[in-house]
C-alpha cells in the first residue's frame, strides 16, 4: 500500500520550507540598535517632520516606558530585546523617483519574485500599489488617475509634509498612543506606512493595495496605515504581506486606523504571510498589530484576514460603531502549523442605534500550533436594537495542536440581540478517502477540504486577493466553475 | 479484468478476509451477499485502497497491473470506482468543483489537459440527466443537506462523470425507496459495456431484480463460499444464509 497515512500527507503539505524566504540586498541606510529619545529625535529628523509630530512621538515614548507588553493572550514567547532592536532602515535611494525605470533592478527582482510586478499590475489588474520596503516607500503608481479624484494614496511620510492637517486630524485618534503597549511603541518610532484619504462621495474605482516587507536583519518593523473616508464615500484597500527567511525574531508591531464617516464603506483585506519560524518556531516574526476603525452614522467597515504567517499573531481588527446604523464585519481565517501561534480575533463596540456586527473566524490548526480566537462584543447602554452574529470555528489538522476560543460577551442594553456559535472539528479521514476514491492526490484533497471550510471568508475578498490567498492556502479549483 | 487470488485482509489484529478468491472479466456483473460482518464491505475498501486494513496475503490484478501496489489515487486514476455505502459530505467544497478535481486528476495520470469548462459543463449536463440530478444539488457541497437517495444518485452521477472500468457499489441499495432505486439502477445499466465491470455488494435480492447480475457470490467469514447465477439470490432471499453456513461448517 502506498499511501502510507495521512498524517504523513499532512506532515509534508504543511511543513513545507517557506518559499518566499529571500532576501534583497540592497545597502541601507540604518540607525545603530536601541531605543531611547535621541533614536525618536533622529528618525523625525531623517522624515523631516514637523514639531508636533515629533512632540506627539515623545509623548508615546513616555507612556510606552511606563507599560508592560501584555500577559493575558494565549502566547508563549520570548519577549523582545527592545533596547536591541535597529528603530531605522532605509533604502539608499536620495533622489525623487520619475519613473520605474529609476527603481534599482535589486528591488524590481524582489517584486517579481512576490508575484507582483508593478507593471503588470500597472498594465492588467488596475491595482495601484505603494510599495513599503524597509519602511520607505519606493515605488507609486496610479497616483495620477487617483489624483483626478482627488483620492490621496501615499506614504504616511509624504502625507505628513504635504497634507499635515488630515494628519494631524486622525492620526492616533483611533489608536491613541496609550492605547496598548505595542501601540505605544509604534506610535514612538513608525517610520513609514501609508495614508489614504476619498473625497465625500467619490467610490474608489480600483483596489488600493499596499505590499509590506521586512528586509532588514534585526530591524524591526513599525508600520503605520492611516485611511480616511470621508462622507459617502467608498474604498477597498488591501494589504498582503511575506518575510525573507531569518535567524532571528523580527519584531512587526503596527497600527492601522480606518475613519469612516457617515455613509461611507471601507473594505479592508489582508494577506499575511510572515515567515513563520522553521519547524521549531526559529526565527519566526512576532506580529503584534493594533488594527481598528470607527464607523459614522449609516457607515460599514468590512476587515477580512487570511493569517498564514508568523511565529507569534497578536491581532485583533476592532470597529467602533459609534454612529447610528453602522455596520461592522470580520472574516479571517488564521492558519496556524508547526510551531506557530496565532490569538486573533476582534471586538464589536456597539455604541450606536441599530448597529450590527458580524464576526465569521476560520481557525485551522496543524502541527503542534496553538490557534486561539479572541473576541469582544460589546453592547453599550445607548445601542439601542444592537445585533451581532458570531461564528467561530475551528479545524484540527492533527492531535498535537490546539485551538481555543475565548468569546467575550458584554451586554448593557436590554434590546440587543447577541448570537454565537462555535465548533470544533477534525479533518477526516473519510473526507480525505473520498476524495483519494475519487482520484483527487491528498495534497489536493487537504487544500479542497480546508479551502471549502474557509470558503465563507475566502469569498469575502477582492478577486486579485483572492487568488493570493487560494495559493497560501495550496488550493486550486475551489470557486473557478461558474 | 479483476482477479483477485487468496486476498487475506484484517484490521487491528482481527482478520476479516481470510483467503478470498474472485475473477471478474469484462463487461460482466458480480453480486456478493453474504450475512452481515462476512467481509463485504472490507471487499470494498480494501479494493478502493483504504489504509486502515492490512493486507495479510494474496494478490489482486487489475487490467494487468499489481492493484494492492497501487495508492487509492492511482487506483481511482486506474479506472477503479467506489460508490460508498456512506457518501461523505464535504462542507463548502461544491459538487461540481469537485467532480472537476477528480476527472481532471484522472486526465492528467492519462497525460491529458485538463477539461475545457465548456466540454465539462456539457459532460455535467448529461451524466446528471442519467440518475435525475437537478442544477440545484450539483451546486450544493458535496453530499451536505443531501438526503439518503440523493447522496446515493450522487455516487453514481460520479461514477457516469469518471467512466470507470471497473465500479463497486458498496450497499448501494441500502436506504432506497423504490423510485430511487429505479433511478439508480437505470444509471447503472446504462453504463453497462463489455469494457465495463461491476461488482455489486448487497444484503437484498431486490436490487438485483433491476440490475441483474452475471454471477452471484455468496461471502461468508471472509471466503467466498457458494457461487451461482441469478437464481442464487433469489434462493437466498427465500432461504436465509443459514443453509450455506451450515454446509460450510459440515
Amino acid at each position: 500500500m502506498a499511501y502510507d497515512g495521512k498524517d504523513k500527507v499532512l506532515e509534508e503539505v504543511t511543513a513545507k520550507a517557506y518559499e518566499f524566504g529571500f532576501t534583497t540586498d540592497i545597502e541601507s541606510d540604518k540607525a545603530p540598535p536601541g531605543l531611547s529619545e535621541e533614536i525618536i529625535r533622529f528618525i523625525s529628523d531623517k522624515k523631516n517632520e514637523p514639531e508636533w509630530l515629533l512632540k506627539w512621538r515623545l509623548e508615546a515614548f513616555e507612556v510606552w516606558k511606563k507599560m508592560e507588553e501584555p500577559e493575558w493572550p494565549h502566547l508563549n514567547y520570548n519577549k523582545p530585546d527592545y533596547q536591541g532592536i535597529s528603530y531605522y532602515a532605509a533604502p539608499k535611494q536620495k533622489k525623487e523617483l520619475g519613473s520605474l525605470d529609476e527603481v534599482d533592478p535589486e528591488l524590481l527582482r524582489t517584486m517579481e519574485k512576490l508575484g507582483i510586478s508593478i507593471e503588470e499590475q500597472k498594465r492588467l489588474s488596475g491595482v495601484a500599489v505603494d510599495f513599503v520596503m524597509d519602511s520607505v516607500s519606493v515605488a507609486t503608481s496610479f497616483k495620477a488617475k487617483l489624483g483626478e479624484l482627488g483620492i490621496i494614496f501615499c506614504s504616511l511620510g509624504e502625507a505628513v509634509q504635504e497634507h499635515p492637517e488630515l494628519v494631524k486630524k486622525y492620526l492616533g485618534s483611533i489608536v491613541p498612543t496609550k492605547d496598548n503597549f505595542f501601540a505605544a511603541l509604534n506610535s514612538a518610532v513608525f517610520t513609514d506606512g501609508s495614508f489614504c484619504y476619498i473625497p465625500k462621495g467619490v467610490r474608489c474605482p480600483m483596489e488600493l493595495s499596499t505590499y509590506f516587507r521586512i528586509n532588514e536583519s534585526g530591524t524591526g518593523q513599525f508600520e503605520r496605515t492611516l485611511l480616511v473616508a470621508d462622507k459617502g464615500s467608498y474604498v477597498s484597500y488591501l494589504e498582503g504581506c511575506t518575510a525573507p527567511q531569518r535567524d532571528e525574531n523580527q519584531l512587526h508591531a503596527a497600527v492601522v486606523e480606518l475613519i469612516a464617516l457617515d455613509e461611507a464603506e471601507i473594505k479592508y483585506s489582508t494577506v499575511q504571510n510572515w515567515y513563520p519560524g522553521d519547524a521549531e518556531g526559529k526565527g519566526g516574526v512576532y506580529n503584534f498589530v493594533t488594527k481598528r476603525g470607527i464607523c459614522h452614522e449609516r457607515s460599514k467597515i468590512s476587515w477580512t484576514q487570511v493569517e498564514t504567517g508568523s511565529a507569534v499573531t497578536w491581532k485583533y481588527p476592532s470597529c467602533i460603531l459609534k454612529g447610528d446604523h453602522s455596520i461592522g464585519e470580520f472574516y479571517s481565517v488564521a492558519v496556524t502549523n508547526n510551531a506557530q501561534q496565532a490569538d486573533t480575533g476582534t471586538k464589536m463596540i456597539h455604541l450606536g442605534r441599530n448597529t450590527r456586527s458580524t464576526i465569521i473566524s476560520k481557525g485551522i490548526s496543524s502541527g503542534r500550533s496553538q490557534n486561539s480566537y479572541r473576541g469582544l462584543v460589546q453592547i453599550m447602554p445607548s445601542a439601542e436594537n444592537a445585533r451581532n452574529f458570531s461564528q467561530c470555528d475551528s479545524l484540527l489538522m492533527t492531535d498535537t495542536s490546539g485551538a481555543h476560543t475565548f468569546p467575550y460577551i458584554e451586554v448593557k442594553n436590554p434590546s440587543a440581540k447577541v448570537e454565537h456559535e462555535a465548533t470544533t472539528s477534525k479533518i477526516g479521514e473519510d473526507q480525505i478517502f473520498y476524495c483519494l476514491q475519487r482520484g483527487i492526490d491528498a495534497e489536493q484533497a487537504i487544500s479542497l477540504i480546508v479551502n471549502g471550510y474557509a470558503k465563507d471568508v475566502l469569498n469575502q475578498l477582492p478577486m486579485e486577493f483572492a487568488v493570493e490567498a487560494r495559493k497560501l492556502l495550496a488550493v486550486s479549483l475551489e470557486g473557478s466553475v461558474g | 479484468m479483476l482477479k483477485i487470488n487468496q486476498l487475506k485482509a484484517s484490521v487491528e489484529d482481527t482478520p476479516i478476509l481470510k483467503g478470498l478468491d474472485l475473477t471478474i472479466g469484462p463487461g460482466e456483473v458480480h453480486a456478493i451477499m453474504g450475512p452481515n460482518g462476512s467481509g463485504k464491505s472490507t471487499l470494498a475498501s480494501v479494493l478502493a485502497g483504504r489504509e486502515e486494513y492490512e493486507i495479510g496475503g494474496g494478490t489482486v490484478d487489475f487490467d494487468g497491473q499489481d492493484l494492492l501496489d497501487m495508492d487509492a489515487t492511482e487506483r481511482a486514476r486506474s479506472g477503479l470506482f467506489l460508490a460508498f455505502q456512506y457518501p461523505v459530505e464535504i462542507p463548502g467544497v461544491s459538487n461540481i468543483n469537485f467532480m472537476r478535481a477528480a476527472l481532471n486528476g484522472k486526465r492528467e495520470h492519462a497525460g491529458l489537459e485538463p477539461i475545457a469548462g465548456k466540454d465539462f459543463l456539457n459532460l455535467v449536463k448529461e451524466k446528471a440527466s442519467l440518475v435525475e440530478l437537478d442544477g440545484k444539488l450539483r451546486d450544493r457541497s458535496v453530499n451536505e443537506g443531501f438526503s439518503g437517495g440523493e447522496k446515493k444518485r450522487n455516487e453514481i452521477f460520479q461514477m457516469a462523470m469518471l467512466e470507470p472500468k471497473f465500479a463497486v457499489l458498496d450497499e448501494t441499495d441500502s436506504g432506497l425507496d423504490i423510485d430511487a432505486l429505479r433511478i439508480v439502477a437505470n444509471g447503472v445499466n446504462s453504463m453497462r459495456s463489455p469494457e465495463r465491470s461491476f461488482l455489486v455488494i448487497t444484503h437484498y435480492q431486490r436490487l438485483l431484480d433491476y440490475i441483474v447480475p452475471d454471477f452471484v457470490h455468496v461471502l461468508v467469514d471472509g471466503k467466498i463460499v457458494r457461487t451461482g447465477g441469478k437464481e442464487l439470490a433469489l434462493e437466498l432471499e427465500e432461504r436465509g444464509y443459514d443453509w450455506i453456513k451450515e454446509g460450510v461448517v459440515s
